[in-house]
């Protein structure tokens, strides 16, 4: 048998089992398919009986689907984590302090350390936040952050996500369903816990509520509705915080203040977590069309009167035309050297890079500027000839919608699949917390390609997740 | 708590509640169904039955014939029926599910596991054979949800939007079935009753779960002025208009010790309530039991359209 040719976490073709894998090797060796099959069926009754499900858009049978859950869990090291969560910080800070310089002073397209086109013609850019300064000056308070892993050492941030990241209600939940799945595991090992990650929100939210706001702070969480694919997360998420969850039409702006609509008449509001997106806030300033949203509050928000979470704009972070210069965010900023990796980008608006991307079509991963979710991709040496030359007719009609980046040799995981235990490329989005300190729990969610040799792990292209597992020392 | 938030934990347990009185009513109904009788007498038990449950108009529009089959479709799957088990309980999942935050896991997952499992149900899964056990079925579910909201919930707002949506709907569903026989309830009937009279009586009893307890409190035959009295004004009896409005009354208390206020449907729920403090039946007879009813359905109405509107359900 050759040697794969990408890195298993679980173990090397020479020096064997890798230590943070010694004792669930062991346990899975003895276990039987049999015994390991009927735990999956039991963990997926537990997924369904809690209501865990997303909905996949444009596909109208599938209104509330589980996310396949893979009983194996994913282990890094105490030591793994450490550098990866000083890689996470590190990174986060730069994204901050480019977010209120690029709505300020703009000093890093002064330096020509960032071509203005890319910043300021962006239609990531939000002219409605120039001059602007939130609560803490902090734009950005929960960064979900992808990363892949190719080796032993080295960590590549695939992406920011800076505007709404998802995913962190199915970490909670995977690391509860393997608590009560397999008990004996977590008896045998020092797992970090997750479950504090609720707390670490709200003390978050309350840390960035504006400076008038009388007592506690009122935090609520701000959802389009129960047909967002995510609602689960919202509902998860309000309820774990003990806060509210309301949608547009609940909150109204009055005398310059947020209130909601209760039993008892109107109620202030000081931090708003929202889960929609920048367009749909406030109908006066963006979309006229939109209803998730309130009337007046970014009127409100400018004077002060409430703190939105994350602040609108801060889609110009995670912009991925913008995604190649955060390393030298890092240098510019922080006066550092990064510690996470940034994944070579090739910015198909340069004629250079256009014409290497359509030169090596069949090595690159090429991506839409403004996509997320796996749609608008075409992964190189997987795609058919087909899908290839569509690509080129993409790329040559609107070549600054695209990147272009090597395909990663993305790290392997065991994952118990129709045949057994195989190994399934994953990628790893922890969650980040912003507030008057960084706070993060250990881990994240890994997100698991269930088909072999398979490179696509999101959830609306038939990836699954996995519990992850930060050993304690 | 949201408005928003009220109005669904409002309904939802109405929903809830309705669900396990429509399965009594078909299994009552299913019950007099199965007696040796023509079937124009058949036809008219079924539609009293449709009555009882407030849907018989849309019945109507739907099928021509009272056969056992379109009825029990009717009643417990078809979704053209707002009010049938499967409605109700899909409808309560569904507000379930958009205040899950105010819920404990044990409501939600006892909801969403019933429907789930309700999914499922096709009416080959009904058929004679099969229908006890389904109506079984879905008042365990209903009790269940009903055990888990009484074990789990915090005494506040929620829990008293949830009681009220329950006994108001539980209310509406009693003062419903005796509406639709009162004519058998009247004094007089005990003198004419035969054996099909008391079949009757038994059935409306059957129909609230009170055919046992009945003779725990009266240590006697059934006797219709009786009955009636039982489901309206025994305070012991759990499904009567009274321990309703006992329990409509506490929830009310417990809103105002919440908010420090007391809004004007404490004045229409009180004076619904004084119909059966220090009444009796000689009383509501006089004045005619089906006057007293329908005087009844529309105050009942009337209170859970103040609640809406003064607990800002809609605003």
């Amino acid at each position: 048998m050759s040697a794969p040719d990408f890195f298993y976490e679980m173990a090397d073709p020479v020096a064997g089992v890798r230590p943070p894998y010694a004792l669930l090797n062991d346990w899975l060796e003895k276990q039987k398919p049999k015994t390991l099959r009927t735990k999956q069926r039991e963990a997926e009754t537990i997924f369904r009986r809690l209501g865990i499900t997303f909905a996949v858009y444009g596909d109208v049978d599938a209104n509330e689907r589980l996310i396949p859950f893979d009983i194996i869990p994913r282990i890094l090291s105490a030591g793994e984590w450490r550098r990866i969560s000083r890689g996470l910080e590190q990174r986060v800070r730069a994204l901050n302090a480019f977010l209120y310089d690029i709505y300020h002073r703009q000093e890093i397209v002064r330096a020509g350390r960032i071509p203005a086109d890319i910043c300021i013609d962006n239609s990531a850019y939000a002219p409605e936040m120039i001059g602007l300064t939130p609560a803490g000056r902090i734009y950005a308070h929960i960064v979900g952050v992808d990363i892949v892993r190719v080796d032993a050492d080295d960590f590549y941030v695939l992406e920011d996500n800076t505007r709404t990241p998802s995913g962190v209600s199915y970490m909670l939940e995977n690391r509860e369903t393997m608590m009560r799945t397999f008990p004996e595991l977590f008896a045998r090992h020092r797992v970090a816990p997750v479950d504090q990650y609720p707390s670490l929100l709200h003390a978050t939210l309350e840390s960035v509520a504006p400076e008038g706001a009388q007592g506690r702070p009122t935090i609520v969480v701000l959802t389009p509705g129960v047909h967002n694919s995510a609602y689960f997360e919202h509902s998860f998420l309000a309820d774990e915080m003990g806060v509210e969850l309301v949608e547009g039409l609940d909150l109204f702006v009055k005398d310059g203040g947020v209130y909601m609509r209760t039993t008892q008449g109107p109620e202030r509001v000081d931090v708003i977590y929202r889960r929609i997106d920048d367009a749909f806030l406030d109908p006066l300033v963006f979309r006229p069309d939109s209803l998730l949203g309130v009337p007046g509050l970014m009127d409100a928000y400018r004077a002060g009167a409430v703190t939105i979470v994350n602040a609108p704009g801060t889609g110009i972070a995670d912009d991925k035309a913008i995604y190649m210069y955060v390393p030298e965010m890092i240098r510019f900023y922080l006066g550092q050297e990064p510690i996470l990796k940034n994944v070579p980008t090739y910015n198909c608006a340069a004629a250079d890079d256009l014409a290497y991307t359509l030169d090596h079509l069949s090595e690159l991963v090429v991506k839409e500027v403004h996509g997320s979710g796996g749609y608008g991709m075409m992964v190189g040496p997987s795609a058919t000839a087909e899908q290839r030359k569509a690509f080129v007719a993409k790329l040559r009609a609107d070549p600054s919608n695209y990147i272009a980046q090597p395909t990663l040799a993305l790290s392997a995981c065991p994952t118990f699949v129709e045949s057994g235990i195989a190994p399934r490329h994953v990628d790893l989005r922890p969650f980040v917390l912003i507030g008057d300190r960084i706070r993060l729990a250990p881990g994240g969610l890994t997100r698991v390609a269930l088909e072999e040799g398979s490179l696509i792990v999101n959830s609306s292209q038939g990836g699954g997740t996995k519990d992850t597992w930060i050993l304690e020392e | 708590m949201l408005g928003r938030t009220a109005d669904d934990l409002y309904w939802l347990s109405r929903y809830v509640e309705r669900a396990e009185n429509m399965a009594r009513l078909v299994e009552a109904g299913y019950r007099i169904a199965m007696m040796p009788r023509n079937s124009e007498e058949h036809r008219e038990e079924w539609r009293s039955t449709l009555a009882s449950a407030g849907c018989a108009i849309c019945f109507e529009r739907k099928y021509d014939d009272y056969s056992t089959e379109n009825v029990v479709n009717f009643m417990l799957l078809d979704t053209d029926n707002p009010s049938s088990v499967n409605s109700c309980l899909s409808t309560a999942r569904n507000k379930a599910r958009a205040v899950r935050t105010t819920m404990t896991k044990e409501m939600w997952e006892s909801l969403n596991a019933t429907w789930i499992e309700l999914s499922g149900v096709k009416p080959k899964s009904v058929t004679p054979n099969l229908l006890p056990g389904f109506l079984e079925w879905v008042k365990q579910r209903s009790q269940l949800f009903r055990g888990a909201l009484i074990g789990t919930i915090l005494r506040n707002d929620t829990f008293f939007f949830s009681q009220l949506g329950a006994f108001i709907e539980r209310a509406d569903n009693t003062a419903r079935i005796l509406d639709v026989k009162y004519y058998v309830l009247l004094p007089e009937r005990e003198i004419v009753g035969g054996g099909i009279d008391a079949y009757q009586w038994a059935t409306i009893l059957r129909s609230v779960s009170a055919h046992r307890s009945y003779r725990w409190v009266y240590h006697e035959g059934y006797k219709p002025w009786r009955i009636a009295e039982f489901l309206i004004l025994a305070k012991e009896m759990p499904r009567s208009l009274c321990f309703c409005y006992g329990m409509i009354d506490a929830a009310l208390k417990g809103l105002a010790e919440t908010y420090g206020a007391k809004p004007p449907c404490h004045a229409t729920a009180r004076a619904t309530r004084a119909l059966f403090d220090h009444n009796d039946m000689d009383n509501v007879f006089q004045g005619g039991l089906h006057e007293f009813l329908t005087n009844f359905l529309a105050r009942n109405n009337q209170l859970s359209e103040e609640i809406s509107s003064d607990f800002h359900f809609h605003d």
